[in-house]
């Protein structure tokens, strides 16, 4: 019985002894070994999430890159079209005008033929009109004077002529 | 490395122990008298005014430890080596007018006249005398007086390591008591009452936890200035469990109290059977960690004692090595024990004080 019968002194010390060691561990050990212990593993959780975060970056920066690339690329695919459009429209434009102007000429080339043609012949006829006119004046003439006198002019006249 | 150590102190502690009770078993068989295992452990178990050291030659060697009495005139103090060994009341110590007498490691008043002793006692033989508060620095006293000072050393010492570290590693010392450290924190403070509220605790069951420990393996190393068998006395196991029982039920909230005496969700009949089991519920608890550490730490010292007391149970040198082989391997257990129930004693603590700080969801 005396075992299990706690003794007055040593309820009185044991808890004396663990009020000063509680308040003496309490701040001259534990509050700096918890103090580093609890800041060490807030810097590693930091440092992990600093590196997820910078990793994240990293992928966000790559699909950026990636995306400004495959912009760039469909902006040249379109500059090239447009140049492709532009060259072929040049090209087609080139030969409409060419095909005109050289139409144009000819169709003037035509024009100031025909109009020689028409000048020309208008200017033969007139002549031809002078000399039978003449022909006939000198005929009468001739005729009137003496039959191979006549036929000498007229002879003479036609050779003189020239038929253009 | 701790296990080659408590070897050695044990190899140590067999060849003082043989030194001394050599002699002392001579004597014994001189008077024809039998040694008295059961007293010699109960001795060692228990309390003491001095710390006995060792024998030679029959004459015990004590060291003397102040006795410290809150008499009817006040305080008294005096060293037990005035009791000149004496635990039969038959020494007298006369202090402010009063005279007291040591029996059976109890101060008394002595009686006015001799009788053998000054101990008188009535028909059923109950002691009449009366005790004065008994406030001394006994062997338990001393030990943890020792265990403290070991404590703030080692832990001091701890603490002022991480001041030298660049990134608060552990450097020296910490290396060794950091990772117990992070196991109170992350096995016990942190699952038993909760991620959010742990750190309030923690100063508490780290403390606990040490102090427990520290006495259990200062119990297992055999010889002067540790031995004491302070973590297997009742009032040690009992303070300790009080301070539990006493932040338990200060820290309890709305829900914990509840629980107790209007369980939520069952119908009211068991309500009703349940509040007083609920009610009885909050002090077994804590008797339960009075009980457990005492019992375990009181048995292993007196497993280790039997062991030994084998040779002189049977009065033969020849029994030496099984005695010897069995106490050593009980002893490489209790190192285990001990530690395992400084766990425990602190693992429940936090579960109780988990449990009243819960909030419960309905």
């Amino acid at each position: 019985m005396d075992l299990v019968t706690p003794d007055i002194g040593l309820i009185f010390w044991t808890t004396v002894s663990f009020g000063i060691l509680y308040f003496v561990l309490a701040k001259f050990a534990w509050k700096p070994i918890l103090g580093a212990v609890n800041e060490r593993e807030k810097s590693i959780k930091d440092a992990l999430s600093a590196a997820e975060k910078a990793k994240d970056e990293m992928e966000n920066l790559k699909s950026d890159n990636e995306k400004i690339l495959n912009e760039a690329k469909l902006q040249r695919e379109l500059l090239l079209k447009e140049a492709r459009e532009i060259k072929s429209k040049i090209i087609f434009d080139a030969e409409n005008e060419a095909t005109e102007k050289a139409n144009k000429l000819i169709e003037s080339a035509k024009t100031a033929i025909e109009n020689e043609k028409t000048a020309a012949m208008k200017e033969l006829k007139n002549t031809v009109v002078d000399l039978s006119l003449n022909i006939a004046e000198k005929l009468l003439s001739k005729e009137l004077e003496n039959k191979d006198k006549q036929l000498e002019n007229i002879q003479e006249i036609l050779d003189k002529t020239k038929l253009n | 490395m701790l296990l080659r150590f408590s070897t050695k102190f044990f190899l140590i502690f067999f060849f003082l122990f043989f030194g001394s009770s050599i002699a002392f078993s001579a004597e014994k068989f001189d008077d024809q008298k039998d040694f008295d295992v059961n007293e010699m452990i109960m001795h060692h178990i228990k309390d003491s005014h001095e710390f006995h050291i060792m024998d030679i030659n029959g004459h015990g060697v004590s060291f003397p430890l102040p006795v410290i009495l809150w008499t009817e005139n006040g305080l008294v103090s005096f060293l037990s080596s005035e009791f000149d060994h004496d635990d039969s009341g038959a020494v007298v110590v006369n202090r402010k007018g009063q005279s007291f007498v040591k029996y059976h490691e109890k101060i008394l008043y002595a009686s006015d006249e001799k009788n053998g002793n000054y101990v008188s006692y009535d028909e059923e033989g109950n002691i009449l005398n009366k005790k004065p508060l008994d406030l001394s620095i006994t062997k338990l006293v001393f030990s943890m007086f020792i265990s403290m000072i070991l404590l703030v050393i080692i832990f001091v010492a701890t603490a002022k390591t991480y001041s030298g570290s660049v990134k608060g590693e552990p450097t020296g010392l910490s290396k060794f008591t950091e990772p117990l450290i992070i196991f109170i924190k992350d096995e016990v403070a942190v699952p038993m009452i909760g991620e959010t509220n742990y750190n309030r605790y923690m100063p508490f069951l780290l403390t606990l936890f040490f102090f427990i420990w520290i006495n259990n393996l200062m119990g297992l190393i055999p010889f002067f200035p540790f031995s004491a068998n302070l973590s297997g006395n009742i009032a040690f196991t009992f303070v300790l469990a009080a301070i539990t029982f006493i932040i338990t039920t200060l820290v309890a909230n709305k829900d914990y109290w509840k629980h107790i005496f209007w369980m939520p969700g069952i119908p009211v009949p068991m309500k009703l059977f349940l509040a007083p089991i609920e009610f009885l519920g909050i002090f077994i608890k804590p008797i339960s960690l009075m009980i457990r550490l005492f019992a375990n730490i009181s048995a292993g010292h007196i497993i280790v004692l039997s062991l030994i007391s084998l040779i002189f149970i049977f009065k033969s040198i020849w029994l030496a090595p099984a005695s010897l082989f069995f106490s050593v391997f009980i002893s490489l257990i209790e190192v285990l024990v001990v530690a395992i129930q400084a766990y425990i004693f602190t693992m429940l603590s936090a579960l109780y004080i988990g449990s009243a700080i819960e909030e419960h969801e309905h």
